[in-house]
């Protein structure tokens, strides 16, 4: 599939990607490399890989990451109370100890955490890794190991090789520096904020029902906003909150209700002092702009 | 016309132009190897080769690693790929000299602009006679030693014994830091049921004994950052008899030195000889009191040694007192970009010590956003003070 069959594959999901992203992606899929997707909170990296999971026609399986992750909760760990139960059973019916050992250091016992379920799909899942600048460096040096090799050792069993090769995304927003040796394992993808045009697609794919002068107010209300100071920009999926609030509200014009527009600042500004910085007066002044 | 870049005939075909494009991209400090090269190719098989919309968000996908670099990518593209029409000489630009920030201590402001031209420089990793390449270090001292001091002047080889004592309690200070994971050990808050599990079976299945698991102790890495330009000279003996103590106290303790130039001394310092370790010292800290470029310097550290040495145990030390020509912006980025690698940093200010100070420099009131701690220092009991200070943090 070429890249742009793939964007229009994404598109008709409901995902509109810029000819980089699609290309990046394109390129994942078609060299097998892991892709890193960084960029601000709320521009879409999450959801590109749901998206391609269903383009792909196959699972999601995600990973959230947090620091402190560690082996038992990323990619296995053994069911303690039923080993514990399996025990105290072949005690009284007499097992020997060397089966008892076997039966439960076995498959049976194993719970699969997100990473060794991907690699023992029977087709290809995608697996999410998300945020990982928020785990520690071990953590990622880890996946590095099972980023090239594709394999998993549980002392207890064997090796357990990939049945099949998980498409990976990674997502990262910047909270620290990741190592340059993950970077270079990863292809990489920049998403910014998407440009007038391409949210206005966005915002058309997601909600049809939308008129075209709303959206387009709505579209420049919002890219306005993004200008301002603000602690937290407002992403896509505020963006998306903020088109649904003011639908729901009946409204077809934003400069025609200043009180209503204030109301459903609340999808978009999302901290106490972006609040107050923007006022009646400006929340209009953007909208008289956009209009 | 076409604007695409014309090769010459004797051109030796596309791995060589996706060679010398890796090499184009290497020289303008995207950090590249033969595996992205082999990459790209194998790219290009599953795209237009031909068509440049296509390439370019191919070849960007896998040549950048960050923000900054897909800045940059689409100039550095064009300039490769695009040069309206005009024959590129050499596909693999010839060699040039490496500038190894990382080892080279002598990379002064000067030298840069001159870079291509001259001799090698040969990266010794602070070891050895560092006036081996007697002819640099002269353009280089013209330009910038306005002061040459013997730094055994100005330090005793007690009072590095002396700093030692406070830099090992410093160090052991800083050990408290918790590790996330847990492991076991024999006083612990969780249960280390894999454990339980193995010593049960030995039992029938009765878990006699309760193995449990605690987070342990990590040691942090302490790296230091002393500025000795012309205003710091007062406090510069404390300073570095400090520092001289601190690399003796832990081996994976770091240290560097900057004035208008920032020059890694961690090496030098470590000998084992005192007097000959602050000989080393004075070789290396040419230009000693001169002017400060603080932001210059924690701009370069930030870029180079830091991605290597310091992560998100690591705690940067400075000790400087603020004032700088370089523009207080620079000061802040370059902390914002320390920053993001997770580290602590401490900024110890000698001048904070006088009753009245305020952190008026513009380069300190830049600063301040971005530290952790932010204290006075100017004798040795001060720095010995710290100790509490750091394990709060």
């Amino acid at each position: 599939m070429a890249h742009l069959e793939l964007q229009k594959a994404l598109a008709a999901q409901g995902y509109v990607a810029d000819d980089d992203l699609a290309m990046a992606v394109h390129l994942a899929l078609a060299l097998g490399r892991p892709l890193l997707i960084e960029g601000a909170a709320g521009v879409g990296k999450t959801d590109l890989a749901r998206v391609l999971a269903h383009v792909q026609e196959t699972e999601l399986i995600r990973l959230q990451c947090y620091e402190g992750l560690d082996a038992s909760q990323a990619i296995y760990e053994w069911n303690y109370q039923r080993q514990l139960l399996s025990i105290r059973a072949a005690a009284e019916d007499g097992e020997t100890g060397r089966s008892v050992e076997a039966r439960i250091f076995s498959e049976e016992f194993l719970l699969e955490r997100p990473l060794l379920k991907a690699i023992r799909q029977a087709k290809s899942p995608v697996l999410l890794i998300d945020e990982i600048d928020r785990a520690d460096e071990e953590f990622e040096a880890y996946l590095l190991e099972i980023l090239s090799e594709f394999q998993i050792t549980v002392p207890e069993l064997d090796t357990i090789t990939a049945t099949s090769r998980p498409i990976v995304v990674l997502t990262a927003n910047g909270t620290r520096d990741l190592s340059d040796a993950l970077r270079r394992r990863c292809l990489y993808a920049h998403v910014d904020y998407p440009d007038r045009t391409t949210e206005l697609a966005i915002l058309k794919a997601r909600c049809a029902d939308i008129e075209t002068k709303l959206a387009g107010q709505i579209i420049g209300f919002v890219q306005s906003l993004r200008k301002e100071d603000l602690e937290k920009t407002p992403g896509i999926a505020e963006m998306l909150d903020f088109a649904a609030a003011l639908s729901g509200l009946g409204i077809a014009d934003l400069t025609q209700d200043p009180v209503a527009l204030q109301a459903c600042l609340t999808t978009l500004l999302k901290t106490q002092s972006d609040r107050a910085n923007i006022t009646t007066e400006v929340a209009q002044r953007l909208a008289g702009k956009a209009a | 016309m076409s604007r695409v870049t014309k090769f010459a005939a004797r051109d030796p075909g596309p791995t060589a132009r996706m060679a010398g494009f890796m090499a184009h991209l290497r020289d303008n400090g995207l950090r590249l190897g033969v595996g992205e090269t082999e990459m790209g190719l194998a790219a290009l098989c599953h795209v237009q080769a031909s068509d440049p919309s296509q390439t370019r968000p191919a070849l960007r996908a896998i040549c950048c690693g960050s923000a900054d670099d897909t800045a940059r990518f689409d100039d550095l593209f064009d300039a490769f790929w695009l040069n309206g029409g005009r024959v590129a000489q050499k596909t693999i630009p010839s060699q040039s000299p490496a500038s190894d920030h990382i080892h080279s201590s002598r990379n002064a402001s000067g030298q840069d602009e001159a870079g291509g031209s001259g001799t090698p420089t040969v990266p010794d990793g602070g070891e050895g006679e560092a006036d081996a390449d007697g002819q640099g270090r002269l353009q280089a001292s013209l330009h910038q030693a306005k002061m040459k001091r013997d730094l055994r002047d100005l330090v005793q080889p007690e009072d590095i014994a002396e700093a030692q004592k406070i830099a090992e309690r410093l160090g052991t200070a800083l050990r408290h830091q918790r590790s996330r994971r847990r492991k076991q050990a024999r006083k612990g808050d969780q249960i280390h049921f894999r454990k339980v599990m193995r010593q049960s079976l030995a039992t029938g299945g009765e878990p006699l004994s309760l193995p449990l698991k605690q987070r342990p102790d990590r040691p942090l890495k302490i790296v230091t950052l002393c500025d000795v330009s012309g205003s710091m000279t007062t406090y510069a003996k404390v300073f570095l008899a400090f520092i001289a103590g601190l690399m003796r106290a832990d081996q994976t303790f770091d240290a560097y030195l900057f004035h208008t130039r920032l020059v890694r001394i961690a090496e030098a310092l470590r000998d084992k000889d005192a007097l000959r370790a602050l000989g080393r010292l004075s070789v290396l800290a040419d230009g000693f009191g001169g002017g400060s470029k603080i932001g210059a310097s924690l701009d370069q550290f930030s870029r180079t040694y830091a991605r290597r040495f310091v992560d998100g145990r690591t705690v940067v030390m400075i000790l400087s007192d603020g004032y700088d020509t370089d523009t207080p912006d620079m000061i802040g980025d370059a902390l914002a970009r320390l920053k993001k690698r997770g580290c602590k940093i401490i900024w110890l200010n000698p001048l904070k010590g006088w009753d009245g100070y305020e952190p008026v420099a513009r380069g300190m009131a830049a600063a301040l956003p971005h530290l952790d701690l932010f204290r006075p220092a100017n004798r040795l009991d001060d720095l010995a003070a710290l100790e509490k200070e750091l394990i709060r943090l």
